[in-house]
């Protein structure tokens, strides 16, 4: 390779779209007469590496790293049993008042309404005290998503080539579920309950057990029970790659900005102008509803994408 | 009462955990994890804390256990010595009914 060609690999690789076993892989650009001979070859290939590993030193390679394998995953297993267990025998014993950590949930207990004015005292933990714990939660599920579609996302550049998609396509669609009439059935009967339930424990979260993170995987279950039982073309009429990123975007940065306010003038002893409401009103709790709201739709766009980049290698259309 | 389905339970979960490591069938390792997270969920219901017990029911039981179902289909980890050429519909050259998909 020339000291040209590596400089232009480079900046295609900068570019973001060099694909180094280019040649190997992809076979697109062979013509139909070629393709079988090239996959005799890949077989024989494979061939071979699988009966390497029928020498006799390799064989005793591998049953020497066996058996060091077993040994370190055993020992390993009874270190980790023994720390938790050691762990475990020196915490205070279940609902036994703990002098150590007792002045805060003494704070959070008995001023906790009045502070925050949520009933459910979780939610007013999570959201309200603790609300800079569950910012970045909801941004490591953001972040997970992103990873997974980085690996799994499937378009024109990172397939294998367009036959191996093509048999793909065509095992996803044998093995669908959607075109079960039993699922389709059961799924009318109970996806509205499923539905209504996760936008009650949604809204609810204030005064009821739930709050964000649970309701937006139940709406997320839902949605994943939708798409199993209608196809991914029903979803694609309100579900696109455009709304999820929308979404997403709205309620991360609703979030940071809502809660930076409130950080802001709590650290600075300024007085914050969100009323409270009255506990146990759907619109009490201060901030806590509509970041319950922004938590819910990230968990919920989450899952629903989780689903969707495994099913087809895409999150919607485009 | 509780008590006995307490410590039944705590019982089952450790049978469970144990069981997932021991089967070598995969499927059966994923249906294994969640009646594990069902039977959490149920435990969290029984010490009072109802927020956990339905996150563990939507995550744990529902979606978590879809996401490895599908991950072993990618993986074709269920087929049993069936091969791409085997199924219905998939033969070397594509077909006129599917001719836009490739």
């Amino acid at each position: 390779m020339s000291p040209e060609n590596i400089g232009k690999a480079f900046q295609r690789w900068l570019d973001g779209d060099v694909n180094f076993l280019e040649h190997m892989t992809d076979t697109a650009h062979v013509p139909d007469s070629q393709r079988e001979e090239l996959k005799a070859g890949r077989r024989q290939l494979q061939h071979e590496i699988r009966h390497r590993g029928s020498h006799r030193l390799l064989r005793a390679e591998e049953a020497g790293f066996r058996i060091v394998y077993n040994a370190v995953a055993v020992i390993s297993c009874i270190v980790l049993i023994g720390v938790l267990l050691f762990i475990v025998s020196r915490l205070p014993r279940y609902g036994v008042e703990n002098p150590r950590t007792l002045t805060v949930v003494e704070r959070y207990v008995e001023k906790g309404l009045q502070e925050t004015g949520a009933v459910n005292i979780v939610a007013g933990m999570i959201l309200d005290y603790r609300a800079f714990d569950t910012l970045g939660e909801s941004h490591v599920l953001f972040t997970a998503l992103v990873c997974v579609t980085i690996l799994l996302r499937r378009d024109r550049k990172n397939m294998d080539s367009t036959l191996e998609d093509y048999y793909t396509i065509r095992r996803d669609r044998y093995y669908d579920t959607s075109r079960d009439g039993l699922i389709r059935r059961i799924a009318v009967v109970l996806l509205p309950c499923i539905l209504v339930y996760g936008i009650y424990i949604l809204l609810n979260g204030q005064n009821s057990p739930g709050g964000g993170f649970s309701g937006g995987a139940v709406l997320g279950a839902g949605l994943i029970l939708f798409v199993a039982s209608f196809g991914f073309d029903a979803a694609d009429r309100f579900f696109t790659q455009k709304v999820f990123s929308v979404i997403s975007f709205v309620s991360l940065a609703f979030y940071s900005f809502a809660k930076g306010y409130v950080f802001f003038t709590g650290a600075n002893g300024m007085e914050n102008h969100i009323p409270k409401g009255t506990p146990g009103a759907i619109l009490s709790g201060g901030l806590i509803l509509p970041l319950d709201i922004a938590v819910g739709m990230v968990v919920a766009c989450t899952m629903f994408g989780f689903y969707s980049l495994f099913k087809r290698g895409s999150i919607g259309k485009d | 009462m509780t008590d006995v389905l307490k410590i039944m339970l705590l019982v089952l979960l450790v049978v469970c955990a144990v069981s997932v490591n021991l089967t070598r069938n995969l499927l059966a390792a994923v249906v294994i994890f969640m009646a594990f997270s069902s039977m959490t969920c149920i435990i969290w219901i029984l010490i009072e804390s109802p927020d956990l017990a339905i996150t563990e029911a939507a995550v744990g039981a529902g979606i978590s256990g879809t996401l490895f179902l599908m991950t072993l289909k990618k993986l074709h980890a269920e087929d049993t010595g069936e091969t791409q050429a085997d199924l219905p519909g998939t033969p070397g050259t594509p077909d006129s009914e599917d001719a836009h998909e490739p």
